[in-house]
């Protein structure tokens, strides 16, 4: 809650003039009539290796038309190989890859249309800032390339868009980070892409800059309209910004789902553990009971098989029961604030299990005290689900 | 950060250095240092240009007007106007494959552009000899056909031209292996072609080390003189290059005429030096940029 209130606070302090010139910008037109053809994307079976590692499983993924997708993944978990293989920088070793109906796969790089936002930005350095967002206008063969007045219309009405209008003649030694993330969009975009690839597109950048540009690249979206793919390793980022959210590990999608679903509804152990922070407790199912130790738990477990279980649950959302309730009791043995709120740590039962749950920043002086909580919502998975 | 941090607080007693020698050390190392250069450098430098004014002006001139003279100077020009052109597109060519792309045997094309730097110029020579000599493996067929390669003009050329091989390489490869590619990746993401990539991307990200490795192939093009005694047969007036025609002259005890010569070769390497000095000067601020 606390961070969206930020936010809105930055947009106003920080970027009000920003959205005055978005919304000047709105005469901006595309050459073509359309912001590019926007198409969906389907991804099939997609496997890839290097040498004998593979850096991907079989992955599938359709992606709808104007749809802002995030790959969220640890590192080395495949999405920027994903990436580079919908860029057409590199192949799979199966599987296929569908823009629209046409097989992408059987496209080169230049003949894809995609715009790709790389990770070092990767601006021509020997270039002004103006000639970096012409490129890939001005190296089209002649018959399709614009007169170098419509060239140069186009890169006015781009440097408008990510704000930047008086920079044009600067080269990129001579911007900030936050300024070069926004050139090197302007050059993707300039080629009117077909769909739009971000590798870790705000990576490099500190807290501040990475916030306001997050929101930025949004509006962004929202106006143009393209069908964008970002790569991140960052859950704030991904939760934030994108209409859906792949979770990629080892070169498996383990969830796609919205924001919500990802966070609210955590399809597999990696996801709980990956997005946002959670708990888990080790318990047994008993002909539909939940037990801690040897006390049931107040919580029903519908349909589940007997058995060892692990109970994952998220430290914001819990309540406080009183004793005998069928709570989980616990001696606090730390307290740390945490933002907003206060997180205390407590050790769960003669095993001394460790959760940590958010309580109240005004809830001080807990630490040695007796506390009996119950998650609200919670999940079980199987016993060595959250082990390595 | 660390500047901030070794400047002593106002007041504080007169600055230490903290890493610093004694002022006894300091005069002893920089006299060494001065000394040595004085007279492995400086020294040679000014006496070639002494010996070659000893007599005057007059006899300066007649020395390089002679007819050989001039013939060892145009052979010069043109045998440089030949191998650097051709290294600068080995070099680039080898360059922009090893550093752009991964393939078997990477490390032995590698090496093998190191070979002209770690073998003796003479052998160099004897190579091409053996090769394109009279006794040599072409050599027969060569001369079935009417073309002569050893003791002429293309000896000299090859000669040189394998002679200053690395040169334009050695200069891109660990700058193009540092730059990665994700430039090239960008362009060609935005529609560019090979070549369009090419000229408009890779090569003036590596312009100023081209052209660093051209002028030092160059100069070495110019001074080179073991492998093309070999293959040159020093034949007056038509395969004697500079360098040559300053052995033979400082042989027939022709002092002047010999360091006159020779003097035209040391101002060809003050000359590259500074010009390079100039262009890094005037272009430090782009150069700079492109590192970055």
């Amino acid at each position: 809650m606390d961070a969206v209130t930020g936010n809105d606070l930055n947009i106003r302090a920080g970027l009000g003039s920003a959205h005055a010139r978005i919304a000047a910008a709105e005469g901006l037109r595309p050459l073509a009539g359309t912001w590019g053809k926007q198409v969906d994307v389907t991804v099939e079976n997609v496997a890839r290796s290097f040498g004998d590692t593979a850096a991907l499983h079989g992955v599938s993924l359709k992606i709808a038309s104007g749809e802002l997708v995030a790959l969220l993944g640890p590192s080395g978990s495949g999405k920027t190989t994903l990436l580079r293989i919908l860029g057409g920088l590199d192949f799979p070793s199966e599987g296929r890859v569908l823009f629209g109906a046409e097989d992408a796969l059987g496209l080169s790089v230049q003949e894809r249309n995609v715009g790709f936002v790389f990770q070092s930005y990767a601006l021509f350095r020997h270039m002004t800032v103006h000639d970096n967002i012409a490129f890939g206008l001005s190296v089209r063969p002649a018959k399709r390339r614009p007169a170098k007045a419509a060239i140069k219309k186009r890169v006015d009405e781009l440097l408008d868009l990510v704000q930047l209008t008086d920079l044009g003649k600067r080269y990129p030694a001579q911007l900030s980070g936050g300024q070069r993330q926004r050139v090197a969009l302007a050059r993707a975009l300039a080629i009117e892409p077909r769909i739009l690839l971000l590798d870790e597109p705000f990576g490099a950048l500190d807290a501040k800059v990475r916030k306001d540009l997050r929101r930025w690249l949004r509006e962004i979206h929202d106006r143009t309209g393209h069908t964008t793919v970002f790569v991140t390793h960052d859950q704030d980022e991904a939760l934030e910004l994108a209409d859906r959210v792949a979770v990629l590990n080892k070169g498996r999608i383990e969830q796609i789902g919205t924001p919500d679903e990802i966070y609210d509804a955590p399809a597999t152990p990696f996801v709980a553990g990956f997005i946002g922070e959670t708990n888990a407790l080790p318990v047994r199912v008993e002909s539909g009971k939940i037990f801690l130790d040897d006390r049931a738990l107040d919580l029903a477990s519908t349909g589940e098989a007997d058995g060892p279980r692990m109970l994952a649950f998220r430290p914001h959302d819990i309540e406080f029961t009183g004793e005998g309730a069928g709570g989980i009791a616990g001696l606090v043995v730390s307290e740390l604030r945490h933002g907003a709120t206060r997180r205390l740590a407590i050790e769960v039962g003669p095993q001394r299990h460790r959760i940590e749950i958010d309580v109240g920043a005004e809830t001080a002086g807990q630490k040695g005290n007796r506390v009996v909580v119950l998650p609200r919502s919670w999940r079980l998975f199987s016993p060595d689900a959250f082990r390595g | 950060m660390a500047d901030v941090a070794l400047v002593p607080p106002v007041g504080a007693p007169r600055r230490r250095e903290v890493i610093s020698e004694g002022l006894f050390v300091r005069v002893v190392l920089i006299a060494i240092a001065v000394a040595l250069l004085g007279i492995f450098l400086l020294l040679p430098l000014v006496s070639v240009f002494y010996e070659a004014f000893r007599t005057g002006f007059g006899p300066y001139w007649a020395a390089l007007g002679e007819k050989d003279a001039l013939a060892a100077i145009r052979l010069t020009l043109l045998v440089a106007a030949i191998a650097v052109p051709a290294n600068l597109v080995f070099g680039v060519a080898a360059a922009w494959a090893i550093a752009k792309f991964d393939f078997k045997g990477k490390s032995f094309l590698i090496t093998l552009i190191d070979l002209p730097f770690s073998v003796s110029p003479v052998t160099s020579g004897l190579i091409y000899v053996l090769l394109f000599g009279a006794q040599g493996f072409f050599g027969p067929w060569l001369q079935s056909q009417g073309i002569q390669i050893i003791f002429a003009v293309p000896g000299i050329v090859l000669a040189t031209i394998f002679v200053t091989f690395p040169f334009v390489a050695r200069e891109l490869i660990p700058l193009m292996q540092e730059q990665g590619t994700t430039d090239e990746e960008a362009a060609i993401s935005l529609g560019a072609g090979g070549w369009q990539t090419f000229f408009r991307v890779t090569l003036p990200n590596v312009k100023w080390a081209l052209l660093y490795g051209v002028l030092l192939g160059n100069a070495r093009a110019m001074g080179e003189f073991g492998a093309v005694a070999v293959v040159s047969g020093k034949i007056r007036g038509q395969t004697n290059t500079m360098p040559l025609h300053v052995e033979i002259l400082y042989n027939e005890y022709m002092a002047v005429a010999a360091f006159a010569v020779a003097s035209l070769l040391a101002m060809l390497a003050l000359i590259t030096l500074g010009l390079k000095t100039f262009l890094e000067w005037r272009f430090s601020g782009e150069i700079a940029a492109i590192r970055r």
